[in-house]
């Protein structure tokens, strides 16, 4: 499924953004425009905070100072047409073991009316096809993975938060997952993403270094 | 909206897929009740005076068993994340996850409270008031449990810790409820407690949704 959003629909903006976590300054004076045709790519070590910037970024946390802004207002003055135009994607793939592939993925994407044949695609699509009806107490990590990255086939969010998406993925996984982050910048979408695997050469790449001082982009 | 509805199907068909999760407290409801009179006194007339107040504590410590699940493996994989990334109204989710709850606990104990009266030799004229008791009571158990079950979603083993939290909210609806049944058991109206139960009902709808709602966030405040 192709589709473009128009040039203005991302504008997610962090102004001075001050984080502290056990008594540890994870980030100070840290800015971030991110914008349509972006991809940003959060990079340092273990415990910089990358994790935790995603989660105040995505508006699942509100400790901290600064600003957050989605389109020139705050982040949560209209929290729900922001959380409706962008995915979060977090260390858990809320995927429920005792059901099936195409029931999670179901509720998965029940905030967006998607077809039903577009969830059987996107099963497709990240090769579960014929596991559609299996248990996922039965599918390797992997698989339970890209069941919830089969989301990434029918969300119609402009703006993606992924964190570490590439976790437990084979080559062909990742292959497939570097596609479609292609896609969706190349669409005019938007992606934040912390990865220790390289993604030279998808789109403009920028790298956001965390650890120590903070930085800006 | 459509992800309250999404999650209260979803809900419904894990409970079908994981039946013990559900069948286990109403178990030990039946087995509670079975066992009362071989320990106590089987002498029908006194089973018959305490028979409300045996179905109703069984009743309340059998939601108690299954409320510890309620809100955990939300938590463990991932799913109570989404929804508060969704930006639906935690209100509706978590009024969403009690309902659900009611249906798989609170709705099979009220089903299965008759059976409990014949071996208890309830009197005949208060089965009504019995069922009407918790056709009410219950679920205002799941209501105040999701509270204790969202305190104690991240909690390691917290089942004792949601007991100790939930059990001292449960007592005046255990007062009530028991002592409908038993002034219907003597011939005596039962109005008062029946307005008391209903009251409860309606206060803990509006009221529990807001401080389980808020706990579940600080759950995910890490």
């Amino acid at each position: 499924m192709t589709q473009s959003f128009p040039s203005c629909s991302v504008a997610l903006e962090a102004q001075d953004l001050y984080c502290v976590r056990d008594d540890r300054v994870l980030f100070q004076g840290l800015s971030l425009l991110v914008q349509n045709g972006d991809l940003i790519q959060l990079a340092g070590p273990n415990g910089a905070g990358k994790t935790t910037l995603l989660r105040l970024l995505a508006g699942l946390n509100r400790d901290y100072d600064g600003k957050l802004l989605w389109q020139g207002q705050d982040l949560y003055d209209d929290f729900a047409s922001y959380a409706s135009a962008r995915l979060y994607q977090g260390h858990l793939a809320a995927v429920k073991k005792a059901l099936t592939p195409i029931e999670n993925l179901r509720w998965l994407c029940s905030s967006w009316s998607v077809a039903e044949e577009a969830l059987w695609q996107a099963l497709d699509e990240v090769e579960l096809g014929g596991y559609e009806e299996t248990p996922c107490r039965q599918l390797s990590a992997g698989q339970t993975r890209r069941v919830a990255l089969a989301r990434l086939c029918v969300a119609p969010t402009p703006l993606w938060i992924l964190d570490e998406p590439f976790t437990a993925l084979d080559k062909a996984g990742v292959a497939w997952l570097e596609g479609r982050l292609q896609q969706q910048v190349r669409s005019g979408g938007a992606v934040l993403i912390t990865s220790h695997h390289a993604l030279e050469g998808i789109g403009n790449l920028q790298h956001l270094e965390l650890g120590g001082q903070g930085g800006s982009v | 909206m459509s992800l309250v509805l999404a999650t209260i199907k979803r809900d419904l068909l894990l409970a079908a897929r994981n039946k013990g999760e559900w069948l286990n407290p109403l178990m030990f409801f039946l087995m509670v009740a079975a066992l009362f009179p071989l320990a106590v006194d089987p002498d029908p007339k006194f089973l018959s005076k305490i028979a409300g107040g045996v179905i109703w504590v069984a009743a309340l410590l059998a939601t108690l068993l299954s409320l510890d699940a309620l809100y955990k493996a939300d938590v463990e994989d991932g799913s109570l994340e989404q929804w508060l990334a969704s930006g639906e109204s935690l209100y509706a989710m978590t009024l969403g996850k009690a309902l659900v709850h009611w249906c798989i606990s609170g709705l099979p104990l009220t089903l299965m409270a008759p059976v409990l009266g014949l071996m208890l030799n309830l009197p005949s004229e208060a089965y009504v008031a019995m069922l009407a008791s918790l056709l009410l009571g219950t679920p205002i158990l799941s209501l105040l449990g999701s509270v204790g079950a969202a305190l104690t979603a991240s909690v390691r083993s917290g089942g004792l810790l949601l007991g100790l939290i939930i059990l001292p909210l449960y007592i005046p609806v255990l007062i009530f409820a028991a002592s409908l049944v038993y002034n219907a058991s003597i011939g005596l109206a039962y109005n008062a407690q029946l307005g008391f139960l209903g009251a409860m009902l309606a206060l803990a709808l509006c009221l529990t949704p807001f401080a389980a709602q808020a706990a579940l966030k600080l759950n995910l405040s890490r």
